[in-house]
């Protein structure tokens, strides 16, 4: 069913009884010609974009709960392409632009929303480097403005500009960049890929990889086995239990971030600003409430809930910044498991094992990388060989010392 | 908030904590005898279990001292100790 004004008419009158399920819940097939395991943002538009660009449509996406169980449905929406280094910013661009066109190309509303990326600066060298970094977008062709300290004002006057310790010196601004409503993203892939004839298999845990002579057979799950050529993991935080159960270990440790939403308020932030001095990132959700989030907690964690010192660090963030805070409550706090990789970029790659491929090393950054993750995968899954923008995002870049490091933290998963 | 276990001072709240990781992980005595891929796994290459995890911590807010210590990752529950290293 194609969703169009008309037919929002005709359902208002005939008193919304023509509406039907949104996507089959088919019983998993024994045998299909490719796989996708996780059914989060990644492996529903992976499995989207096998169907659309590449006519692959016996395809079936496992997921092991619901459908944007994950960090889909649970991170703070922003979208950017502000990237500094070649072997990401052509990607994230990639993904800004698929974003641009999604919602007519799915039929599907993502509540995509261009309403402005802006990351302060509070120091003369975080000005140096955030000048450094709009140069590398603008080489790429992406929208990137300095703004100084009088620029901010004009556009949030509500911050704590003459803060003693982190002085608002500026920011750098990207007006593509913006936020998307989460859960719709996830819904609006799973539609259009099971539109595509892809059945997508909730309640489906894969609990172990078969692997016959160096190639993939397919994968045991709680509902039997099932075979495929083809096995693509985008698993997110679970990742290295996947690549476990093919004998695999990666350069990745499962690492706790929280989010918090305060209680509804009138229109105030009306784009996505965030504070590098204290690693703090704001916007408002159209139901008014202010949505923000910081670091992770710091250490190994499989739990998707996190504890109160990070709570604690976030909210001084917060009223450092904006000292309105005080005078808010938040409503709800909760937490992903993210894929942090050894230098802070993901993976999209074939793996050694023939037929099985890998989606893994998000960090806290994936959400904005959708698309372009799910349309890259797709296509280093269907050619079995990597598209130029997913180049450099390849699993052997740890031994060749080829890292894609932004922060140049080093290999510390949790300083990314 | 995590109660560590430091082996010398008694649980402590988390705040005076820094990890440290993995445990177990311990630099190769000679680098350049090791190919590419050796290296890379003992710099890059984890365990990362959901569940029982060695791990390292150091009280730097207390006595600064390294301790290893086993951490379920799901349950936040501090096992065992193990010899410092
Ligand atoms: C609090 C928080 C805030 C964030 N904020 C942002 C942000 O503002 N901007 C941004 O770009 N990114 C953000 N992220 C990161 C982003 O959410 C993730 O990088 C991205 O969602 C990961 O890809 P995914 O959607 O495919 O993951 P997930 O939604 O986690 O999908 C993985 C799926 O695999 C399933 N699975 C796991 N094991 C199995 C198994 N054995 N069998 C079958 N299925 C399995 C899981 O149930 C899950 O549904 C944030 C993350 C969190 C947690
Ligand atoms: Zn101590």
């Amino acid at each position: 069913m194609t969703y169009s004004f008309l037919r929002l008419a005709a359902e208002a009158l005939r008193g919304q009884t023509g509406w039907t399920p949104a996507w089959r819940d088919p019983e998993p097939k024994a045998e299909y010609d490719a796989l996708v395991v996780g059914g989060g943002g990644h492996g529903l538009a992976t499995a989207y974009y096998l169907a659309r660009e590449h006519g692959i449509t016996n395809v079936a996406v496992l997921e092991k709960g619901w459908i944007g169980s994950g960090n889909a449905g649970r991170n703070t929406t922003i979208i950017r392409s502000n990237y500094l280094l070649p072997g990401n910013e052509a990607f994230y661009e990639h993904s800004m632009k698929l974003w641009e066109g999604l919602e007519q190309d799915l039929n599907y509303n993502a509540m995509v929303s261009q309403r402005g990326v802006l990351n302060l600066v509070n120091s003369d060298a975080a000005r140096d480097a955030a000048a450094r970094r709009g140069n590398a977008m603008r080489l790429h062709g992406v929208d990137a403005e300095l703004l100084d300290a009088d620029g901010v004002r004009a556009m949030v006057p509500y911050l704590d500009f003459d803060n003693a310790r982190f002085p608002i010196k500026g920011g750098l601004l990207q007006r593509r960049g913006g936020t998307a409503r989460h859960d719709a993203v996830v819904w609006g892939f799973a539609r259009a890929a099971d539109r595509r004839g892809v059945d997508i298999v909730q309640n489906c845990e894969v609990t172990g990889i078969r692997v016959s002579n160096g190639r993939v057979m397919g994968v045991e799950t709680t509902r039997g086995f099932i075979g495929a050529g083809k096995v693509g993991l985008a698993v997110a935080g679970n990742s290295s239990r996947l690549a476990g159960m093919a004998g695999m270990r990666l350069p990745i440790e499962s690492h706790v971030l929280q989010a918090f939403v305060s209680e509804a308020i009138k229109p105030l932030i009306d784009c996505v600003i965030t504070f590098g001095a204290g690693h703090f990132y704001i916007s408002q959700s159209d139901k008014g409430g202010l949505v923000f989030g910081g670091d992770i907690d710091g250490y190994n964690s499989y739990a998707q809930r996190g504890g109160l010192p990070l709570v604690e660090d976030v909210m001084e963030a917060f009223m450092a910044l904006l000292p309105l805070a005080g005078r808010l409550r938040v409503l709800r706090s909760w937490g992903g498991i993210m894929d942090m990789s050894m230098d802070g970029s993901p993976i999209i790659d074939r793996s050694p094992i023939e037929g099985l491929y890998l989606n893994t090393g998000w960090c806290y950054g994936g959400f904005k990388a959708t698309p372009a993750s799910g349309w890259c995968f797709a296509w280093t899954m269907a050619k079995d060989e990597a598209h130029p923008l997913n180049a450099a995002m390849r699993l052997d870049r740890f031994a060749s010392g080829a890292l894609i490091d932004e922060k140049g933290a080093g290999p510390y998963p949790n300083k990314h | 908030m995590l109660l560590i276990p430091c082996p010398f001072c008694g649980p402590r709240p988390e705040i005076e904590f820094v990890y440290g990781g993995e445990a177990h992980i311990a630099r190769p005595a000679d680098p350049s005898a090791l190919d590419d891929a050796a290296w890379a796994a003992f710099l890059h290459t984890r365990s990362n279990p959901r569940g029982r995890h060695a791990e390292r911590w150091r009280h730097l807010h207390g006595c600064a001292r390294f301790f290893n210590v086993v951490r379920d990752t799901v349950t936040d529950r501090f096992a065992e100790h193990e010899a410092g290293g």
